[in-house]
């Protein structure tokens, strides 16, 4: 199409020398992590630091612990995290951003129904600077009425938009299936509750949940850790509270069951969404499910992508993976494809998974498997904000860096044997229940068909 | 290297991984007409097997290897990367000369990739609000021309026509060493490196590079205005695309324009935030930028973005007048060194992140080489970036006040 001569699909695949050997893997290399400084504050603050050179930046993690049964929670919640970073009595809107900027560090702020994340970056140097304005939003964010009421009106607007997106519907619709009106379920308020929330509310749920008890500040980077610890100390000695912050109670077991078909009109594609039990990272089977999965459809590589993407073409990608909720774990098989073939991906995604239990991983899956998962997380870890993010999710679990550094030999010790033991009970397509988004109007009829399904 | 293949390494002594990287010298902006979105869909056809590697073949080394890998489409390039433990050094280098010297194009592959691209096109774009906005929608708005108008991600009726003897001849023309380039990036020995690159790559015959056309095409005079229907967006959203200097010729032009952009829109004391977001309450949310993929991502020409988010009662020449006021003003009167200063800090703390993961270090080295010959940019950006004078902005901000300009309204379909 661009040159008049040129060779044939066919010449250009073959040369004179033939199929080439693949070179085998050189000595591996051990780059140990860090050790982690710890320290529980007065105040019921725990505070890990790492350090880790290499470019000369700072990574903070602060997990507070944030759930709520109030009906009204989830906005409240929402609206608070919105006006954090607006002001306080010696900082305005501007004032806040600019002193960040000043060191090169920026602070977000994301909330679910388990944590408030405050995350962030900075200039090494300028660590005393960020936590300045961490320790001021912390204990003096004022949420104006201007503030809250404009923040008000742009998120409402804001769910208006993400509530349009069809993971955003199979997301919840899915939390519903599974653990029914847990609070867990309450990822997003609707825009009627938050244009409900007034800003009394906001600042009275800042006094009673944003406190420091149980909640785990995170720092890795070109730091002294010793150092830092000092720094934060004197930072955050003013944030006080009466009470810890508060954790989200376990949601109920997931019950196996039919799929729930829900409608969206209109939809050019459809979600499928199915959960089952899974383990939490201290189970000692966790590394042969973790394995299991991946064979599953945790990576590339894996039978369930290489059938619905590879060989039939139904999908950009399809994946599989744990999540962690309070007290337990839950397994996600999720993909998104053409409505016309939503029936046809169904049941090859039940067929895999039915494949998965009674033609068990071979010796060589688990190996690649195995290999994967060492290596992806040696990847994951090699820089600040992963080993961070990673650091501070496991200390909300109770773990630490000794669990990450022990990992890759417990993938190594598990045996082909666990591997199937795993994917017996954890992949048998009579474990899940799940959603299926789409327009029932066109997948109806033969995802029905099937059986299994419930809804319009 | 004598078959004209390009090699960039970048040693890196603390890290465990090791990185590698092809990029070639073709993106969406060379595909022929008729033939939309060939160079993504190329792409994918460049994961499905090669001479030693059946089809999965590649995926499954590389992740057995403990890998991850990739590939993205840009407007002036394409590139396929690996990054993995150490160990992995040549088993990757194998794997990425393999389908650079001889990749299997069969009609099964071409077939069940096009199922697969159609998908991530539904997923991308047709499914979702705001689907290719502003990177497809906006375009055909600022240029005439069908290099730098169309729609990257292509037309279904013409991913559908691709053939078999469409990807032999775009493998033929543009796939050649001479128009190539290898970064390895991490824990390597750089004598070693450098003879495993000769080792597995340097047998690949040499063939002509193709001849690089130019993309320029006039400035556009005064205002386009394009209006799209949207099915699934609640809200209308605005693009606004102007032209921008060649960064290859005037950088430090170019870069005015990158820190206009951080002024007018990155943090919340940014100018647009505080008059849009805030002060008029005009918009949802609204950003700036330089660079239709991102900045220093392509030759010229490129774009400079203006997007915003409004409620519907808000009429977007509201909008558009305000961010015009805002462009004035910077036009009129400088940026203070201070307010100029501090984006530069962040664009430094942004740097130095990237520069910590090997996969974008090795990512942004080896674009920079490969689209302008000059990895070293992306060393020396910080410094380029701190020496960007307020007059620098405020020229730049002149220069959009006084240049055409596309302007894409996303308007939400009644009935959704």
């Amino acid at each position: 199409m661009t040159t008049t001569t040129h060779r044939s699909a066919e010449e250009i695949g073959r040369t004179p020398e033939g199929p080439r050997t693949l070179p085998p893997l050189g000595p591996t290399r051990a780059v140990p992590l860090p050790d982690v400084e710890e320290r529980t504050l007065p105040n019921g603050l725990r505070v890990l630091a790492a350090h880790r050179p290499g470019v000369p930046m700072v990574e903070l993690r602060l997990r507070v612990p944030f759930a709520g049964d109030a009906p009204e929670h989830p906005a409240v919640t929402e609206l608070m995290s919105s006006t954090l970073l607006t002001g306080t009595a010696e900082r305005d809107r501007v004032g806040i951003d600019d002193e960040l900027a000043a060191v090169g560090a920026d602070l977000f702020v994301g909330v679910d129904p388990q944590r408030l994340l405050i995350g962030g970056s900075g200039l090494a140097e300028g660590l005393p600077d960020l936590l300045a304005v961490l320790a001021d939003v912390l204990t003096a964010a004022a949420h104006p009425d201007g503030e809250v009421a404009r923040e008000r009106e742009r998120l409402v607007e804001r769910i208006t938009v993400a509530r349009a997106q069809p993971h955003t519907i199979a997301r919840e619709a899915l939390q519903r299936k599974r653990f029914g009106d847990h609070p867990i379920t309450r990822e997003m308020p609707t825009g009627e509750e938050v244009a409900a929330v007034t800003a009394e509310q906001v600042r009275a749920l800042q006094a009673t949940a944003l406190v420091p008890g149980g909640s785990i500040l995170t720092l890795v980077g070109d730091i002294d850790p010793v150092v830092a610890m000092t720094q934060v100390e004197k930072a955050l000695t003013g944030w006080t509270a009466g009470t810890p912050a508060r954790e989200l109670t376990r949601p109920p077991a997931i019950t196996p069951g039919d799929l729930q078909l829900v409608h969206r009109a209109g939809s050019v594609q459809s979600q499928l969404r199915l959960s089952a039990p899974a383990l939490r990272r201290d189970d000692p089977r966790y590394a042969a499910l973790q394995l299991a999965n991946l064979v599953f459809g945790g990576y590339f590589s894996s039978r369930w992508m290489e059938n619905v993407r590879e060989d039939k073409g139904y999908t950009y990608g399809a994946h599989s993976g744990v999540e962690f909720v309070p007290g337990g774990a839950v397994l996600g098989v999720e993909t998104d494809v053409a409505s016309d073939v939503t029936a046809a991906a169904l049941l090859e995604t039940r067929y895999e998974l039915g494949r998965l239990t009674a033609v068990p991983p071979t010796a060589a899956e688990v190996d690649a498997a195995r290999a994967y998962a060492v290596g992806s997380l040696l990847i994951s870890l090699d820089n600040q904000g992963g080993l961070a993010s990673t650091l501070s999710a496991l200390a909300a679990d109770g773990l630490g860096i000794e669990w990450l550094r022990g990992h890759p030999a417990r993938l190594e010790s598990v045996t082909v044997e666990q591997v199937a033991e795993a994917a017996l009970e954890f992949f048998a397509p009579t474990a899940f229940t799940g959603v299926v988004v789409g327009d029932a109007e066109v997948i109806g009829a033969r995802v029905r068909a099937l059986g299994g399904i419930t809804g319009p | 290297m004598p078959n004209g293949l390009r090699v960039l390494i970048v040693p890196d002594p603390a890290t465990p991984v090791v990185g590698v990287a092809v990029h070639v010298d073709v993106g969406f902006r060379s595909e022929p007409e008729g033939r939309t979105g060939f160079a993504h869909l190329f792409e994918h056809l460049m994961f499905q097997g090669s001479e030693s590697l059946e089809k999965l073949a590649h995926f499954r080394h590389v992740q057995g290897s403990g890998g991850v890998f990739n590939g993205s489409t840009h407007q002036d390039y394409t590139d396929y990367f690996q990054v993995l433990p150490a160990a992995a050094l040549e088993r990757a280098l194998f794997l990425e000369a393999d389908r650079l010297r001889a990749p299997k194009l069969t009609e099964e592959n071409l077939r069940n990739q096009v199922d697969v691209v159609k998908e991530e096109i539904r997923l991308n774009v047709l499914n979702r609000p705001y689907g290719g906005f502003p990177w497809i929608l906006l375009p055909p708005v600022l240029y005439d021309t069908f290099p730098n108008a169309h729609n990257g991600y292509g037309d279904f009726t013409e991913l559908e026509q691709a053939s078999l003897d469409d990807a032999a001849a775009f493998f033929d023309t543009y796939y050649s060493p001479a128009n190539a380039q290898v970064t390895v990036a991490g824990f390597l020995d750089v004598d070693e490196t450098l003879r495993l690159v000769e080792k597995h790559f340097g047998d690949i015959p040499a063939r002509p590079a193709p001849v690089r056309p130019s993309f320029g095409e006039p400035l556009p005079t005064g205002e386009r205005r394009e209006a799209v229907p949207d099915a699934h967006a609640p809200l209308p959203a605005l693009a606004v695309g102007y032209r921008m200097p060649d960064p290859g010729a005037d950088l430090d032009g170019y870069l005015g324009h990158a820190l206009l952009g951080s002024v007018l829109g990155d943090g919340e004391a940014a100018r647009l935030q505080r008059r849009l977001v805030h002060t008029d309450g005009l918009v949802t949310d609204v950003s700036a930028s330089a660079g239709l993929m991102g900045p220093l991502d392509a030759r010229d020409p490129d774009t400079f973005t203006i997007t915003a988010v409004h409620p519907a009662a808000v009429d977007p020449d509201r909008v558009l007048a305000a961010v015009d006021e805002e462009l004035d003003k910077l036009a009129a009167q400088r940026p203070s060194e201070d307010e100029l200063a501090r984006q530069v800090a962040r664009w430094s703390a942004g740097l130095h992140q990237e520069n910590d993961r090997i996969m974008f270090r090795m990512l942004g080295l080896g674009a920079r080489e490969l689209l302008y010959g000059r990895a070293e940019i992306g060393v020396e950006l910080p410094d380029r970036l701190a020496a960007v004078t307020p007059e620098h902005v405020r020229a730049a901000a002149a220069a959009l006040r006084s240049g055409g300009r596309g302007v894409l309204l996303v308007e939400p379909k009644e009935g959704e």
